[in-house]
């Protein structure tokens, strides 16, 4: 019986041969599976940039209440009362970033090439301070720069701080409530953020490639130049990444260990939101920053020849 | 094609694999054209190509791996084109094999039996371990094992179900050549033992021939020629199954007569005659037409040019002078470059060695006639000749 | 001299790795202390009164379990979508991808403290009231990318073949993802829901806009940085530390172990 009705089939001239699709079925299954955090991405990330666009150009005081009047003046005006902050922000960050990676380094090539049987406790020195509350160890802070603790007693013993109070990063021979004070916490934060990223691209180095250079009349500082340095580029740039964009929304640190003349935009935010409730303003100021950032990212990673991020 | 379905359809067994007008295409690339195949049951079945010819794409669709865009798979006279391969009585050993890193060998094998409910699973995986000779490994897991034993527990986890069909995905690309010698043998053993129709796609040629009864040679997306791998060898229907099983010497030939009984064909190649036999040619031959005459390298005879007159009345001749010579143990490799074709090959026993045979010697190249074929001329001559860039 | 030029990196590495771990050792130093004022800043006198009392300061340990019930809800639900939405990426082929990808990146590559005023920005705006719904909200907003990017690299990694074997061996699609997938899947997630806990419980800034009055323990360390220091904050980070150091070196233990009787 089944030979029959296969042979029906077959004497059917098959000359236009059915195209079978996918079932439908099968095809929205990625739309579900995303669906759920792409609508959570959406409404709690998403929408609230737009209402805060709509806020930043809307007028009027908390008791009569704001509405949307296209006032662009508010991103004008918050440029230019809060300037300073801005150009703080994005100096102490840069300035942070660049630590970072200049402290960061050597540990991570430490980790990745020289520790041996100690790579493991030494991943776990790096991860470990995670566990204790960034607040607590950031006011830990506040006791090592404390005046005439030992690290500033220190610090001007080596006549450092004269150097850096004739720059302006301290004052005198205080530490506390100067910017390097806020730097350097910026720099302590986001350290793990710097050397996780660099420690993974430098692990996947072939350790070869640095016999090969030697090979090739490469000395270790052309080695490192021109092979190591270059293949950890992708490190480099998330770790630089992770690192620069927190650190320019900041505030806790120029809070903490600042004083009023080391406030940063974050700050500023911050306290027109909380305090202040001027809700124009500080939505303005949160759309320069976030522009700010997007713009300098963009350019960078452009510069930096990566499209695969973090 | 409705020809050899319905002559397919009338020798269907009980369980033979057939696949009827099966394609697949992914946008406007055509991965396989619309082909007709079937395998008959208790074969041991080779689809035989290099890569990107569409034959792992034609098993996974047998495995259910892979939605044709158009035909039917029948395994016996069931459709089983729109099962899921969950439900398909077929099972595969995939490419690097595909083992549960998570589970041990044990689990491995019994993988398929639990997931059909049966729960008293010892006595067969301990039974499979044994016709793998694993039975020690039993729980050890996949990356403590070296490659040639993951492969045979990848067989292993696939045989215990008993499958219609056993699907064999390049099941040996891994393993270096010495194991790969061995590990064909022992498929080859374990198919016997258990009579099971095995499909395997492979792009070695030597492995094709030497474990399967018959071989799909595919290229581009369509089957070039199927048959028995003696079959395939001795008469190539087309350039590509030529080159690509084996070595031959193709030789650009104009006909000068079909004979009175077209028994036999004279053609002409660089000013020297040979014949072929006309039911040896692919193509129909006219007078004055062209055609590729081919001999296999070890047909050849190999005679020093000072020794011609004591060549064989009736034999076909070409001469030239040795380019190149390479010694390889059971044989010796030499290159002829004459006016019948650049870079002949000859494989000549090591039987006794003439001295003479340098490069640089002109030398005859004679053979029977019978062991000549002749191909279509309109076919790219070097089509499936392995070159350096497809090697690497 | 030459041993120092050689050893170079090593020296620099520590160093860093010293700038590190101080904060921690002073935290350490200073749960023992017994400060004069309101303030935990400066050395007075060795005391264990806040270690056999560590709950002893109001609404502290209120907060701190406030923090891990949140951290713990935001580790779910970011976990759930976060790896749905990986799968999603790696395994098909959909339109939008792109934008896709973005709207996964944006989160990361902003400053925090945008984040947080925008989504204030919103709840006032629908006059949602802040509290514990609204943080934990957030937090799954900003661990999703996160656990996103964790379970990705992980899925990327896998050979499609195992399912496809898993399949073939007679296990259907919710067999095959229970089997197989998951368990090989298994680290990243893993590794995506550890970094989501760590960045909810550990968060301030996005936590400080929309918690309304819900307190939690980054906020209550917050609030005393104002307020006066209790020593107790230091036994809690002090503690927290010791316990995160000791489950790590027992894992790797364990793990070698495994490893070695594995071989043998």
């Amino acid at each position: 019986m089944t030979t029959s009705t296969l042979q029906k089939e077959e004497a059917a001239p098959v000359e236009e041969p059915v195209l079978r699709k996918p079932s439908t079925r099968k095809r929205l299954v990625p739309y579900w599976l995303l669906l759920p955090g792409i609508i959570w991405l959406l409404v709690f990330f998403a929408l609230p940039l737009v209402y805060q666009a709509s806020t930043s150009v809307q007028t009027g005081s908390l008791e009569a209440g704001f509405q949307v009047t296209w006032h662009f003046q508010t991103y004008w005006d918050a440029f230019q009362e809060y300037w300073p902050q801005f150009v703080r922000s994005l100096l102490y960050a840069g300035t942070a970033t660049l630590l970072c990676l200049l402290l960061g380094y050597p540990l991570a090539y430490l980790i990745a090439f020289k520790a041996g049987r100690w790579r493991n406790l030494l991943l776990v020195l790096v991860i470990a301070p995670f566990f204790t509350s960034f607040l607590i160890r950031t006011l830990a802070w506040k006791t090592i720069l404390a005046d005439d603790s030992l690290v500033v007693d220190a610090l001007n013993a080596l006549h450092v701080l004269d150097v850096t109070s004739w720059i302006g990063w301290t004052e005198g021979d205080r530490v506390l409530a100067t910017p390097m004070a806020v730097v350097c916490g910026l720099t302590y934060n986001f350290l793990p953020f710097m050397i996780l990223p660099l420690y993974t691209s430098l692990e996947r180095i072939d350790g070869r490639l640095h016999e090969a250079a030697q090979d090739l009349y490469a000395s270790p500082a052309t080695t490192f130049r021109k092979v190591t340095f270059p293949l950890s580029m992708p490190g480099v740039v998330s770790g630089t990444l992770l690192t620069f964009i927190p650190a320019s929304g900041d505030y806790v640190n120029a809070e903490l260990l600042g004083s009023t003349d080391t406030k940063m935009v974050g700050n500023v935010i911050q306290s027109q939101f909380l305090r202040v409730l001027d809700y124009p303003t500080a939505a303005a100021l949160s759309f320069i920053l976030m522009a700010i950032v997007l713009i300098m990212v963009t350019v960078y990673i452009r510069r930096a020849g990566t499209e695969d991020l973090v | 094609m409705t020809d050899k379905t319905a002559h397919t359809g009338k020798t269907t067994g009980g369980g033979d694999v057939r696949l009827t007008g099966i394609s697949k295409s992914y946008g406007s690339f055509t991965a396989v054209h619309p082909l007709d195949l079937t395998v008959p049951q208790g074969s041991f079945f080779a689809l035989l190509g290099a890569s990107g010819c569409g034959k792992t794409t034609t098993l996974r669709m047998i495995a259910g791996l892979e939605d044709p865009s158009t035909g039917t798979v029948f395994l016996g006279d069931k459709d089983v084109t729109d099962l899921p391969p969950y439900k398909r009585p077929v099972n595969t050993v995939f490419q690097s094999y595909a083992l549960f890193p998570h589970m041990d060998i044990t689990e491995n094998i019994a993988f398929g039996l639990r997931r059909r409910g049966i729960k008293s699973v010892k006595k067969q995986v301990d039974d499979m371990l044994e016709l793998v000779q694993l039975g020690d490994k039993a729980r050890h897991k996949p990356h403590q094992l070296s490659g040639g034993q993951q492969q045979r527990v990848a067989v292993a986890r696939a045989l215990i179900n008993h499958p219609q069909v056993l699907l064999l995905d390049e099941p040996l690309g891994a393993l270096d050549l010495k194991l790969r010698r061995q590990m064909q043998l022992e498929l080859k053993r374990i198919q016997t033992e258990v009579g099971i129709t095995f499909v395997h796609v492979t792009h070695d040629q030597e492995e094709a021939m030497t474990m399967a009864d018959q071989v799909a040679v595919m290229n581009g997306g369509r089957v070039e020629q199927l048959g028995a791998p003696a079959d395939l060898y001795e008469n190539p229907q087309t350039t590509f199954v030529a080159n690509f099983l084996g070595t031959s010497n193709l030789i650009e030939a104009e006909v000068l007569e079909t004979g009175p009984t077209s028994a036999d064909v004279l053609v002409t190649a660089g000013g020297g005659k040979l014949r072929v036999p006309g039911d040896r040619c692919t193509s129909a031959v006219r007078q004055g037409g062209k055609v590729l005459v081919g001999v296999r390298p070890e047909k050849i005879s190999l005679a020093h040019a000072d020794d011609a007159g004591s060549i064989a009345d009736g034999r076909n001749r070409v001469t030239g002078r040795i380019a190149d010579s390479s010694f390889i143990g059971v044989s010796t490799q030499y290159v002829v470059n004459s006016p019948a074709g650049a870079e002949l090959q000859v494989y000549e026993q090591n039987i006794e060695r003439d001295a003479r045979l340098r490069p640089g010697a002109e030398v005859v190249l004679h053979w029977n006639p019978a062991h000549t074929f002749g191909l279509d001329a309109a076919q790219d001559i070097d089509a499936g000749v392995e070159t350096v860039e497809d090697a690497g | 001299m030459r041993w120092i030029r050689r050893n170079l990196v090593v020296i620099a590495g520590l160093l860093t790795l010293a700038y590190m771990i101080l904060p921690n050792l002073v935290v350490m130093a200073f749960s023992f202390n017994k400060p004069k004022g309101r303030f935990n800043y400066s050395w007075q006198e060795f005391s264990l009164d806040a270690w056999k009392d560590p709950c002893g300061v109001a609404d502290m340990c209120e907060s701190l379990s406030l923090s891990l019930q949140l951290a713990a809800w935001a580790t779910v639900g970011a976990v759930v979508l976060g790896t749905m939405i990986a799968f999603a990426l790696v395994r098909y082929r959909f339109r939008a991808r792109g934008a896709i990808n973005s709207l996964i990146f944006l989160p990361m590559a902003m400053p925090e403290v945008v984040m947080a005023a925008s989504l204030l920005t919103l709840f006032l705006n629908m006059g949602i009231e802040l509290g514990f719904w609204t943080v934990l909200i957030a937090h799954i907003m900003f661990c999703l990318s996160f656990v996103v990017t964790a379970v990705k690299a992980r899925v990327m990694s896998m050979d499609p073949r195992l399912e496809e074997a898993a399949r073939d061996l007679y296990a259907g699609p919710t067999q095959t993802f229970l089997r197989v997938t998951l368990p090989i899947a298994a680290p990243g997630i893993a590794a995506g829901a550890l970094l989501a806990f760590a960045l909810s419980f550990d968060d301030f800034i996005i936590t400080n806009f929309n918690a309304g009055s819900t307190v939690t323990f980054p906020m209550f360390v917050w609030g005393s940085a104002q307020r006066g220091t209790p020593v107790q904050i230091n036994v809690i980070g002090t503690a927290m530390f010791v316990l995160a150091v000791l489950v790590v070196v027992a894992g790797q233990i364990i793990t070698n172990r495994r490893k070695k009787t594995a071989t043998a």
